[in-house]
């Protein structure tokens, strides 16, 4: 009985809500890459969109996890600190106790693991709310990358270290083909399995899912411990593109992150989205950013035109709805 | 009946005293009149947002634009008085500023229907950006004399603890007596029986997001007249202190519940660790950590307070 029920909730929300936000994204979208290469004659060529993907890549890894917690009914917002806290063990682990390289970024995606972990059972065991709980994290995640770092950087990796960042596979850069194989998992994992049904109802209803035998406890353990899992992979690939582990990196990113998800259509409140929506909200901020970058706007702008747009495709939406 | 200790607002303000006197223990230089009177200072215009952000969050909301908020403000009344204007029109310009951006974001999370959170996040881009696009980056120096509020004193006590003391006592006195704070209250606790009890939810909310402009206006004017120069990066992270100052008071994410005295508490209590940890001889890389770990663990206390009062 839960079980049909579920399914025809998500049926509608895929059918009905979501095919108008998603709709509306891929027309603005379309819009917005005529728009920009007309502007400027640069943009629309093979060799800058599949660079752009290298500056996107770590705000996506970070992404895919966050729609699964948003739709739960839950945020993280320590992802940006989980990223720095990783990729400073990465640096640490390198040159301070002089770990061979390979095992240093599996330090980097287990710190990140570890730290969503902590949120996780702060979140699904400890009953903390999630946002004061990743609020408290964020700074003190932040806070041990500068501890352990003493706010130095670590630099001078060896060269094949930054085939993951800057190198390619094909025409494809190396990153890009590492985020399409982890979309097409997200993405079939949250539409096709029981364990995204899971996700979608104990956000949708989270008492209802209890009482329907979903084990809340544990589905809301995973989700952000894979939040961090992702956060370590993207420590490594930031690592590699930029070729510095810094304590202060990926400040704010959290900020994108959620940015990117909600333009995507996912549901603040929990119970609805979906990790196309949140694909199409990614290339909407990173083409604009980097198309007005491009026809000569400043980078300051362009912060100020992807907030327009954030709250422009949530009014939108809501407009919408409500006929 | 329910203890003293129950109230969050007490546990805070026992942890400021015990701390106190540990970190005095061990560093006497901690306990003099100066030293604790910047503490108080640096904390007052967090305090004043804090009001502001006490009322959104018990309203159900959240307000994360107010870092970009106060770096606009601070930039108004540094930009005015530096042309010439006259520094008390100055100081009004930028705390009306601030009611503009906050009616904006009260419009759309009220009538809009945008959930605040969604809201604000846009806001904190579009002003960040706004601000260097105009600024360019520069800072505002050669203020005039008087602009420097904040660095004067009445009757001994630094202005900005006075604006912290008398903004606090009003915010406490309206919370707790009069019908539009009690219908914050009522709204953050359970908005359909507000709304049956004849309250209008959308003119709370806001209310709150323009009171909460306004406030962080003040605040503006307390850090702009602070320092000799206003940065065009003012205000970064910002938000973060003050939010976590007003959960660690008492105020309920969850909405419904908290004061403006315990808010008040929270951020003292944050920025008496952060001066404390100096004294401490702690290194200030590991600050952030010991900071979050203090606002984990007042949570962690409520949480398991909450738990207990449920169960008996």
């Amino acid at each position: 009985m839960t079980e049909t029920q579920t399914t025809q909730t998500k049926r509608e929300l895929r059918f009905g809500v979501l095919r108008s936000q998603e709709g509306i994204l891929a027309i603005l979208l379309i819009l917005i890459v005529i728009g920009l290469s007309l502007l400027s004659d640069r943009f629309l060529t093979v060799n800058n969109l599949l660079n752009q993907t290298r500056l996107f890549t770590e705000t996506a890894l970070l992404a895919l996890p966050m729609t699964f917690i948003i739709i739960s009914g839950g945020i993280d917002l320590s992802a940006g600190s989980m990223l720095a806290w990783s990729a400073v063990m990465l640096g640490f682990s390198w040159q301070l106790l002089g770990l061979p390289l390979p095992l240093a970024v599996i330090v980097c995606l287990l710190t990140g693991l570890v730290a969503g972990l902590i949120n996780g059972i702060l979140i699904a065991y400890v009953r903390v709310p999630p946002l004061i709980a990743t609020l408290a994290t964020l700074a003190i995640y932040r806070g041990f990358s500068f501890g352990i770092s003493q706010a130095r950087s670590v630099r001078g990796f060896p060269d094949d270290f930054y085939f993951w960042g800057q190198g390619q596979i094909g025409p494809f850069p190396t990153q890009f083909i590492i985020l399409v194989i982890l979309i097409i998992i997200a993405h079939v994992m949250l539409s096709r399995t029981g364990f995204g049904r899971w996700v979608y109802a104990i956000g949708n209803n989270e008492l209802a899912a209890r009482f329907s035998g979903i084990p809340i406890e544990r589905v809301k353990l995973v989700l952000y411990a894979a939040s961090g899992l992702m956060a370590g992979l993207a420590a490594f690939i930031f690592t590699s593109r930029v070729t510095t582990t810094r304590a202060d990196a990926a400040t704010g990113l959290e900020l994108d992150v959620i940015a990117a998800v909600v333009l995507g259509g996912t549901s603040i409140f929990g119970g609805s989205g979906s990790i196309i929506g949140t694909v199409l909200g990614l290339l909407i901020i990173t083409l604009l950013r980097n198309g007005l970058l491009l026809t000569g706007v400043k980078g300051d702008a362009t912060v100020m035109v992807i907030g327009i747009v954030l709250i422009l495709a949530v009014l939108i939406n809501n407009v919408l709805r409500r006929r | 009946m329910r203890g003293v200790f129950a109230q969050q607002e007490a546990i805070v303000g026992a942890a400021i005293v015990v701390l106190t006197i540990l970190i005095s223990l061990i560093n006497p230089d901690f306990f003099t009149v100066t030293n604790l009177a910047d503490i108080a200072v640096n904390t007052a215009y967090i305090a004043v947002a804090a009001v502001g952000m006490t009322m959104v969050i018990v309203s159900g909301n959240i307000d994360i634009s107010i870092g970009s908020m106060l770096g606009v403000c601070a930039t108004v009344a540094g930009e005015l008085a530096r042309n010439g204007a006259p520094v008390p029109f100055a100081f009004l310009a930028a705390i009306l500023a601030g009611g503009v951006i906050g009616a904006i974001n009260g419009a759309l999370v009220a009538y809009a229907n945008i959930p605040s959170i969604v809201v604000t996040l846009g806001m904190f881009s579009i002003l960040r950006g706004g601000l260097i696009l105009v600024t360019q980056g520069r800072w505002i120096e050669r203020l005039p004399e008087d602009f420097f509020f904040s660095q004067r004193s009445i009757l001994g006590i630094p202005n900005p603890i006075w604006v912290m003391l008398i903004v606090v006592a009003l915010g406490a006195l309206f919370m707790r007596y009069h019908p539009l704070g009690r219908a914050i209250y009522a709204v953050g606790g359970n908005t359909e029986a507000a709304r049956l009890a004849g309250i209008d939810p959308k003119r709370v909310r806001m209310f709150v997001f323009v009171m909460n402009g306004l406030l962080v206006g003040l605040a503006a004017t307390l850090y702009a007249s602070k320092f000799t120069a206003i940065q065009s990066n003012a205000g970064q992270g910002f938000e973060l202190a003050v939010i976590s100052g007003t959960v660690v008071g008492g105020v309920s994410i969850l909405g419904g519940s908290g004061t403006v005295v315990g808010a008040m508490l929270g951020s003292l209590l944050i920025s008496l660790i952060g001066t404390g940890s100096v004294f401490l001889k702690i290194s200030p890389f590991w600050l952030q950590a010991v900071q979050g770990a203090l606002i984990l663990l007042t949570v962690l206390v409520d949480v398991l307070r909450r738990r207990r009062q449920r169960a008996s």
